[in-house]
């Protein structure tokens, strides 16, 4: 069969793609830029941009003095070829073998080779190709030849047509300029320098001559182009998912019988999981009930897991939510997230108690698993002052603070979560309160330390500063006691209890 | 006779020993700091393979026992062990521990909206054996609950602390040892102004085996130190047979 070849070019990959993420550039010329030898160059321009005369390859602070308002986005090495290996997965629809352009990294490289006829011929399989990545907003060129080499070349280059029939490569490729062959710059400079213009002015001399003069490589590009030399495409590898499928020849429907069919299960996933050094974060099981329905149980890990038994307690603690109905007759276990496990030997007598400790995080699993994930709670210094702002809370276990706790000023051992209002008696203006009374029960204030002020974060929110009193009355209960805003000034001040003190 | 009280004594001791109470041993490391009311253990050793129950009626009371217990959790967390912290209506403030030599990012809280969840999550964190101590606040525990959570402690050896709001309720359980802290007045160096060390009124209201007492102790910046009342020297002009006129 003769082989066929399909180029896809995306004119505008990285434009196109924040476009697509962020519609209201739409009416804003912008740019991607990204540092090299110290400046900052322009690596992709956005359609407005280009109206203006913006091009790849431009310094920035040039492109900003031709357009003011111009937004520079930060490119990130290798996007390109990520969006083009996610682009690629999709393209797998159309035609199993499919690759990244590895010479331009704009683009992709299909085998086709029979399949175009499935959708009623090769212009009918372009045109489906080119509307449906318009339709999700990419903008692109495609060419359909015997080789990659002259498919890349008519998608780019080509003003006749894309459909290039078989063995017409060749003239095809005649009145193209010499950039089509995918050459190095060096030797593109010297062939301009020549007088080189088109591809049929320099295709029929000698090779020996043409050796001579530009290299092998140079030659080896043209015979990929006309299809005398073959050319090895890196096609796409698509992860297998890590899932196993359990069909039952009676259907299930005892808590026993979902538990045998869980270990099962997770006995061949963990095999294959701990063989490719990989751990469980997030677990999925599904059962398809004889009556159509289907159910679903999740579970989710702190760190990533093997252990069966571990994995089978996460799952033993969700069970009761299957309603199995008339019986499952098919499971499936799927791992949607795994990541890479880092093996610790085990230490058999010294178990070191800590944050990282095995047995803890297998806890917290289990608690995730049970009530939810939001209960459990970790908080670390931030660097403020405002009392209720001072935690941070974290999620992950082995996050260490920035800061170092602060132990300067008293803080009270228990917090209201709203201070509540008082009415206090105080002598002195700025003192702290002769006696207060709190939900009803009178304290006099005997001994007493303060004021401490706290402002308030005038940049997130308005109001008062605090004066905060560190307070003990005649039991010697210790309370911490503040005055929202300054003694007798223009609003009216008030009086509040924040906490206590042990 | 004296082989059957012999008997008799060791199997007092090992009796002791499946309590969770381990014999006495002059060894420091096993101390928790805090001097006298250790004695009030059998053997003399704070059990650490124990539930501990607090009453607290009063907010200030459990203001109190939250810094009593930090107290114990700044030695019971040693060499970078976790802590977890269960909790209904949670209101410690976590930048209160360092004064009590504890590092909160080492507790894990864990704030529930039931009873019956956090008394799940009290069970499991008890049978943890990779964490050093549990807090939890929780307020209906039943007989046959609370002989669960001690089941769980004797097997993992991790501390359970349980502070509960209801004194009724407080017969009920089978922990280890009952305490009561209230804030006592602090007191000051030669009267200078202002508020002294915490100090407080610890009552030791139940020990198995063990003699109940009372004591007052205070947190003395990184330790316990147990104030003994001292009588105040009646002042001169008080004293009989000085007085002028």
């Amino acid at each position: 069969m003769q082989r066929r070849f399909v180029s896809i070019w995306f004119r505008r990959l990285l434009s196109d793609w924040q476009l697509i993420r962020r519609p209201e550039l739409k009416e804003v010329p912008f740019i991607f830029a990204a540092p090299d030898h110290g400046r900052m160059m322009i690596t992709a321009v956005g359609p407005l941009a280009v109206l203006q005369g913006i091009e790849k390859g431009m310094r920035v602070a040039d492109a900003k003095a031709i357009c003011p308002g111009l937004e520079v986005l930060d490119d990130k090495p290798g996007r390109p070829v990520k969006l083009l290996r996610g682009i690629g997965e999709w393209c797998l629809r159309y035609c199993p073998v499919v690759a990244i352009d590895e010479f331009s990294k704009d683009g992709l490289l299909l085998e086709v080779s029979g399949c175009p006829h499935l959708w009623g011929g090769e212009r009918e399989y372009l045109k489906e190709i080119i509307e449906r990545l318009k339709s999700k907003g990419y903008d692109v060129r495609v060419a359909i030849a015997d080789t990659p080499g002259a498919a890349w070349a008519v998608s780019r280059y080509g003003t006749v047509t894309p459909l290039i029939p078989a063995g017409g490569q060749t003239e095809a490729l005649l009145p193209l300029i010499p950039e089509a062959l995918r050459l190095e710059e060096a030797v593109l400079t010297k062939l301009h320098k020549l007088g080189f213009y088109q591809i049929k002015s320099f295709i029929g001399m000698p090779r020996s001559v043409l050796r001579r003069r530009f290299g092998e490589h140079f030659l080896q590009r043209m015979a990929q182009a006309l299809g005398t030399e073959d050319e090895m495409l890196q096609p796409l590898q698509v992860p297998v998912p890590f899932c196993e499928r359990l069909p039952c020849l009676e259907p299930i429907r005892t808590k026993t019988g979902i538990e045998i069919a869980i270990s099962r299960m997770l006995e061949s996933l963990c095999k294959r999981l701990q063989q490719e050094g990989q751990g469980l974060r997030t677990g999925l099981l599904t059962g398809y009930r004889i009556d159509g329905k289907v159910v679903q149980i999740g579970i989710g890990t702190s760190a990533p897991s093997h252990n069966v038994t571990h994995l089978f307690k996460l799952f033993q603690l969700k069970i009761d939510k299957i309603r199995p109905g008339l019986g499952i007759e098919l499971f499936l276990l799927e791992a949607p997230k795994v990541d890479a496990l880092n093996v610790s030997q085990e230490e058999m007598w010294t178990s070191k108690r800590g944050m990282d400790n095995e047995s803890v995080t297998r806890l917290l699993d289990r608690v995730a698993g049970k009530i939810g994930p939001e209960v459990i709670q970790r908080y670390l210094p931030a660097t403020r002052y405002w009392p209720e702002r001072y935690l941070q809370r974290t999620v992950s276990l082995t996050e260490k603070p920035v800061s170092e706790w602060r132990m300067d000023k008293p803080r009270p051992t228990e917090l209201l979560a709203r201070p509540a209002p008082i009415e206090v008696m105080a002598l002195i203006p700025d003192h702290p309160p002769k006696f207060f009374i709190y939900q009803g029960l009178q304290h006099s204030v005997l001994k007493a330390d303060g004021p401490e002020r706290i402002e308030r974060e005038w940049w997130l929110d308005e109001g008062e500063h605090r004066d905060y009193y560190q307070v003990e009355d005649e039991k010697g209960q210790r309370y911490w006691l503040f005055r929202s805003g300054h003694y007798g000034g223009e609003q009216k001040y008030k009086w509040f209890i924040h906490g206590f003190f042990a | 006779m004296d082989l059957k009280r012999e008997l008799v004594k060791k199997l007092q001791q090992d009796i002791l020993l499946w309590q969770g109470f381990k014999p006495a041993v002059a060894n420091a490391t096993e101390r928790i700091g805090l001097g006298q009311i250790e004695l009030a253990f059998p053997g003399g050793v704070f059990p650490k393979r124990a539930i501990h129950e607090f009453i607290t009626i009063l907010p200030e009371h459990s203001a109190a026992s939250d810094g009593f217990i930090a107290g114990l959790l700044a030695s019971l967390m040693e060499e970078g062990a976790a802590c977890v912290w269960v909790s209904t209506s949670r209101r410690l403030f976590p930048a209160a521990l360092p004064a009590f030599n504890v590092r909160p990012e080492r507790i894990i809280f864990m704030d529930v909206k039931t009873e019956k969840e956090a008394l799940w999550i009290t069970e499991e964190a008890l049978k943890c054996e990779g964490l050093a101590a549990v807090v939890a606040e929780l307020n209906n525990l039943s007989l046959i609950e609370s002989r669960r959570l001690q089941l769980a402690v004797e097997e993992s050896g991790v501390t359970g602390f349980i502070l509960r709001k209801d004194p009724g309720k407080a017969v009920s359980s089978l922990a280890t040892a009952r305490w009561q802290i209230r804030p006592l007045p602090s007191e000051n160096e030669e009267g200078l102004p202002g508020l002294g060390f915490p100090r407080w009124q610890v009552e030791l209201l139940k020990v198995r085996n063990g003699n109940p007492g009372s004591w007052v102790m205070e947190w003395s910046g990184d330790c316990f130190t147990e104030v003994i009342p001292q009588l105040q020297d009646a002042r001169w002009s008080e004293q009989p047979g000085l007085q002028i006129g």
